[in-house]
């Protein structure tokens, strides 16, 4: 009976108050679902690094007949620079994984088979890429101690790490991440203040009831508990959102935007299941707190 | 029953205590109107045994406690043992005269079966059996203060509080509800009535404590209004 009786006060509360109720499952559903955007895009940066850096490889070109770097000035690599520069990194272990040869015209191949549907692969020609070698790394963020020994070495012309490339898309996805969170954190202000006025304007509509609740005795849990339920429920149904919102998201948008990088491992849709339990339990959590202060100012016996 | 000792109130940026230095012994089982012109601080004396307001200074004991240091989590055990009426009734305009009695059962967590059987017998008791699903605005006046009553005594409170409950009431219906208070009182409740209807209170013949600008000037036994009006 007390539980029938508590359900059929939340639902009176929710039908009188609707509109607020429904204001308040949408300001948390955005908040919820930006705060799983940000944490979302931090795990999928954090799977793409550990995918990356594993193949992660520092390339030493060395000079070719047409190299404009200055240290080419003597013109193209002989053979015993080749065989040096080869020998100077395999004394590298175990820093350097492996090295691999790559000539001229394997170069040139790989580049066109990269990027066969580009026009610049129709005006590259054989030599444009000089050989070079293809150093993996054991531990990807050593590149300095690479490049520091390889570069001006006789024959080289330039050493290139790939890392930096890469380094400039995390770059820009953990602006995402940052970004998200911060206005994560500015909606959850918001649904906090939304909730805070929400259970104000309950309280004040529902006096009558309240006051008569004190007057016959009825206790401070009794009182306050539909409201703070009510407020729980309308955060519930905006994270339910939220993480459907999510679940859309990794499940069709993020495979449609991942296109651009083929072969990277994304994060499925396994990642917002394990997520939507915390985000659930913190929006309780801000929901029962807020409201439970809010009562003890507007509610008193 | 309920005891006031030495008890003054001055409410914040007032100049004149509300009440001063009253004292007042309420027996088990008496029936006892408070008397006095608006603003004597009749109602002031009511809100002190609800513990609404606080004592200014001095003790006021409902059934053996002082009320006074209760700690406020205890505050609704001590409103469960008062039942309170008003001259304006209080109830719930969307619920009907069953719900409204039925209301200060369910929130204090009484099970459906008691409830089936309390609130029935209670609304019988106050002669509104046959209107249990009215709504308080399809009901007269009269019968809308006996839902309050039946409300205030379903729980069947030791004590009731009536603060001017034939205010907003003619005279014939004033003394029906006066009459049903007093039925209540022969049960064994203690009733404190505040009131400024002369012609009740006169016919009744039951203490009559008066109060003037809170001073407690008259408490007499089987007492009249009087002429302090």
């Amino acid at each position: 009976m007390r539980l029938q009786f508590m359900l059929s006060e939340i639902w009176i509360g929710l039908r009188r108050n609707l509109s607020i109720a429904v204001s308040v499952m949408l300001v948390t559903m955005v908040s919820v679902f930006l705060l799983g955007i940000g944490l979302l895009v931090q795990q999928q940066v954090d799977t793409l690094k550990g995918f990356w850096y594993d193949r992660v490889q520092v390339t030493v070109f060395m000079c070719g007949p047409n190299s404009p770097e200055k240290a080419c000035a003597k013109g193209t690599v002989t053979p015993e620079q080749r065989d040096s520069i080869k020998a100077q990194l395999g004394e590298m272990k175990p820093l350097v994984k492996n090295v691999y040869y790559e000539s001229e015209q394997q170069a040139f191949d790989r580049f066109k088979e990269q990027y066969k549907n580009s026009p610049i692969s129709d005006y590259l020609q054989v030599g444009d890429i000089p050989q070079n070698y293809r150093v993996q790394l054991a531990d990807p963020t050593k590149f300095a101690v690479v490049a520091s020994a390889v570069e001006g070495a006789p024959g080289v012309a330039s050493v290139q790490d790939q890392k930096k490339t890469l380094d400039k898309l995390f770059k820009v996805m953990n602006v995402v991440t940052v970004g998200s969170l911060v206005l994560a954190g500015l909606m959850v202000v918001c649904s906090v203040l939304l909730m805070a006025t929400t259970i104000r304007q309950a309280a004040f509509s529902r006096r009558r009831e309240t006051g008569i609740m004190k007057l016959v005795g009825a206790s401070n849990l009794t009182i306050r508990l539909p409201f703070v339920l009510e407020t729980v429920l309308a955060a519930l149904l905006g994270v339910g959102l939220a993480v459907g919102g999510l679940w859309g998201a990794t499940a069709y948008l993020l495979p449609r935007v991942a296109r651009v990088l083929p072969a990277a491992p994304l994060i499925g849709e396994g990642a917002v299941w394990v997520l939507a339990p915390w985000l659930a339990a913190l929006m309780l959590v801000v929901a029962v707190l807020t409201s439970w202060a809010t009562l003890r100012r507007y509610l008193r016996v | 029953m309920i005891r006031f000792e030495n008890v003054s109130k001055v409410y914040p940026r007032s100049t004149r205590p509300a009440l001063s230095d009253i004292d007042l012994d309420v027996e088990r089982g008496e029936f006892v109107f408070v008397v006095g012109s608006s603003g004597s601080g009749k109602s002031t004396l009511l809100r002190l045994v609800l513990k609404e307001e606080g004592a200014s200074k001095g003790s006021v004991l409902v059934a053996g406690q002082d009320v006074g240091r209760l700690p406020s989590r205890k505050v609704p055990r001590l409103r469960r043992e008062i039942g309170t009426v008003f001259q304006d009734f209080r109830l719930l305009p969307n619920k009907t005269v069953y719900q409204n009695v039925a209301f200060a059962l369910q929130v204090l967590g009484r099970s459906g079966h008691v409830i089936r059987q309390v609130v029935p017998e209670t609304l019988e008791m106050v002669g509104l059996d046959g209107k249990e699903k009215r709504l308080p605005h399809e009901l007269s006046g009269g019968e809308q203060q006996r839902v309050a009553i039946a409300r205030a005594f379903v729980n069947k409170p030791p004590i009731l509080l009536c603060d001017e409950p034939t205010g907003n009431l003619d005279p014939t219906t004033s003394l029906d509800i006066v009459r049903l208070l007093d039925r209540i009182n022969r049960t064994g409740t203690t009733i404190v009535m505040a009131t400024h209807d002369d012609d009740i209170v006169d016919q009744l013949r039951k203490r009559v404590v008066e109060l003037k600008n809170g001073h407690l000037i008259r408490d007499e036994n089987k007492g009249v209004y009087g002429s302090g009006r």
